[in-house]
């Protein structure tokens, strides 16, 4: 690194580090839970309906924990749905106020207003360039406050992604759809919306290695302290 | 009184008024009907808030149907083929000697065969059945929507819940009384046009198609009308509400 001397980041709100680790807590749990569910049928289809009787829009490659798919392994895992599916809607629920938590103090304190919605000066197309080059080669960013394309990747995922993952989960509920019907005939089926699903776990999975990755080239030790129990301002250290 | 005294009191107070609340809450759900058998236990919070929000948001609401274009070409018969010996000679009766019983908290036990139920008024339906673990298709069923059939035998005011057994061991499970008489929710002896084939349950299978597919049980049986559901679904390890 080009300077000897970096200031430590302050650390974050506190209703920032309380959302932070309850999400990781809860998305961990979504997604091997979410992992097991898919396990009992790694098919993927599209529009209303989808069995092994149907050709598939695409399939995992792994094996099932349901004997009548067929997955060229010749062994059938355990089946997990019943503690899974459990789970996977109790931490859905807990992730849904974690959410709203979150998203109301944001809204009232100015998180979203100061931290994560983009400088003006920054939607240029040069600044956006300039920020591109940064991150492809790797280069800090100058700024101490969040540069714009992470502004934009935690705002995709809080405004775009998470509502996404709701809306296409309640779309496979039947009866959710009872009262419902448009949540999931705009997604294209039920089916649509199980393979939409799917690609927004997917989405939100590079996400969090891209997120990792970050935090481990602008100082893992630093970040994760201004994530828990880091300095109240700002205080240098040398590096 | 100190700073901090004075936000540990705080503290205490908050949670003692967030106990209560928590109390209070589940006193009334109850009372109207919003806690599911499995309420209580590790994932008991998650699948409360589930059936609450669903009893409160969709109690009347009707599953989606579909047209007779988007009837499945090939349904997709699940599980192996029910071989025990009194199911195969039912088979080979052609199900003349099927019965169906209602007990438990009715004003007159009875028993209907097929050819009863038959006579019954039917409805028919192009409903989607959708498994939990991710596959489903579309077929037309009809039947006798349980409701009819239940109010033949008169249910007593302190029915709550209906448990339907199957003839296949281990397969029983129950529904609460606002999908028991939902109109959808039938007794059903027909698909496609044809008898229910007995890879789909025939001579008879329960369809609560606002539930996932685990909710239908097949080669139905037995119904018994009950104000608690104990232990009666799929071992326990499911969780009961399957609307979710």
């Amino acid at each position: 690194m080009a300077s000897s001397v970096q200031a430590e980041p302050p650390r974050h709100s506190l209703v920032v580090r309380v959302a932070h680790w309850l999400t990781t807590l809860l998305f961990l749990a979504l997604l091997i839970s979410g992992v097991e569910i898919v396990i009992s049928h790694p098919r993927f289809y599209w529009g209303e309906t989808g069995n092994v009787n149907v050709t598939p829009l695409f399939s995992i490659p792994i094996p099932a924990s349901r004997a009548a798919v067929p997955t060229g392994y010749a062994y059938v895992l355990k089946d997990q749905n019943g503690w899974s599916r459990y789970l996977h809607f109790q931490a859905g629920w807990f992730l849904v106020f974690t959410g709203l938590l979150y998203g109301l103090a944001s809204l009232f304190n100015g998180h979203f207003r100061n931290h994560l919605l983009p400088v003006r000066k920054d939607l240029a197309w040069r600044a956006l360039s300039r920020s591109l080059r940064e991150h492809l080669g790797f280069q800090p960013s100058a700024t101490s406050s969040y540069n714009l394309l992470q502004r934009l990747a935690y705002l995709g995922v809080v405004f775009l992604i998470f509502p996404l993952m709701i809306w296409t989960g309640l779309a496979m509920s039947p009866s959710f759809t009872s009262a419902f019907p448009a949540t999931v005939t705009m997604l294209g089926g039920q089916q649509s919306a199980r393979t939409f699903h799917f690609f927004c776990t997917v989405i939100l999975v590079i996400f969090v290695l891209v997120h990792v990755l970050m935090v481990y080239l602008s100082g893992f030790r630093s970040r994760v302290r201004a994530m828990t129990l880091g300095p109240k301002t700002i205080e240098t250290e040398n590096v | 009184m100190n700073h901090s005294r004075r936000k540990l009191l705080n503290a205490g107070l908050g949670t003692v008024a967030g106990l209560s609340g928590l109390a209070i809450a589940s006193k009334l759900a109850d009372r109207y009907g919003l806690l599911p058998p499995d309420s209580r236990g590790v994932y008991g919070p998650g699948e409360t808030l589930t059936y609450a929000s669903q009893r409160l948001l969709t109690r009347h609401s009707m599953a989606r149907e579909f047209s007779r274009d988007q009837i499945s070409i090939k349904p997709f018969v699940n599980g192996l083929a029910f071989t025990s010996d009194d199911y195969k000679l039912h088979e080979r009766e052609a199900f003349a000697n099927w019965k169906l019983s209602i007990d438990g908290l009715v004003a007159r036990p009875a028993t209907f065969s097929m050819a009863e139920l038959k006579s019954l008024p039917s409805r028919s339906q192009i409903t989607h059945l959708a498994c939990e673990e991710g596959w489903s298709y579309i077929a037309e069923w009809a039947g006798v929507p349980l409701g009819f059939v239940l109010d033949r035998v008169g249910i007593l005011p302190q029915a709550r819940y209906i448990i339907y057994a199957s003839l296949q061991k281990g397969w029983e499970d129950s529904i609460d009384m606002s999908d028991a008489l939902h109109p959808q929710t039938m007794l059903t002896y027909s698909m496609n046009g044809a008898d229910l084939p007995t890879g789909h349950g025939g001579p008879l299978r329960m369809r609560v198609p606002r539930q996932l597919g685990y909710k239908s049980v097949k080669y139905i049986h037995r119904i018994t009308v009950t104000d608690r559901p104990e232990k009666a679904w799929p071992g326990g390890s499911y969780a009961w509400f399957a609307g979710i």
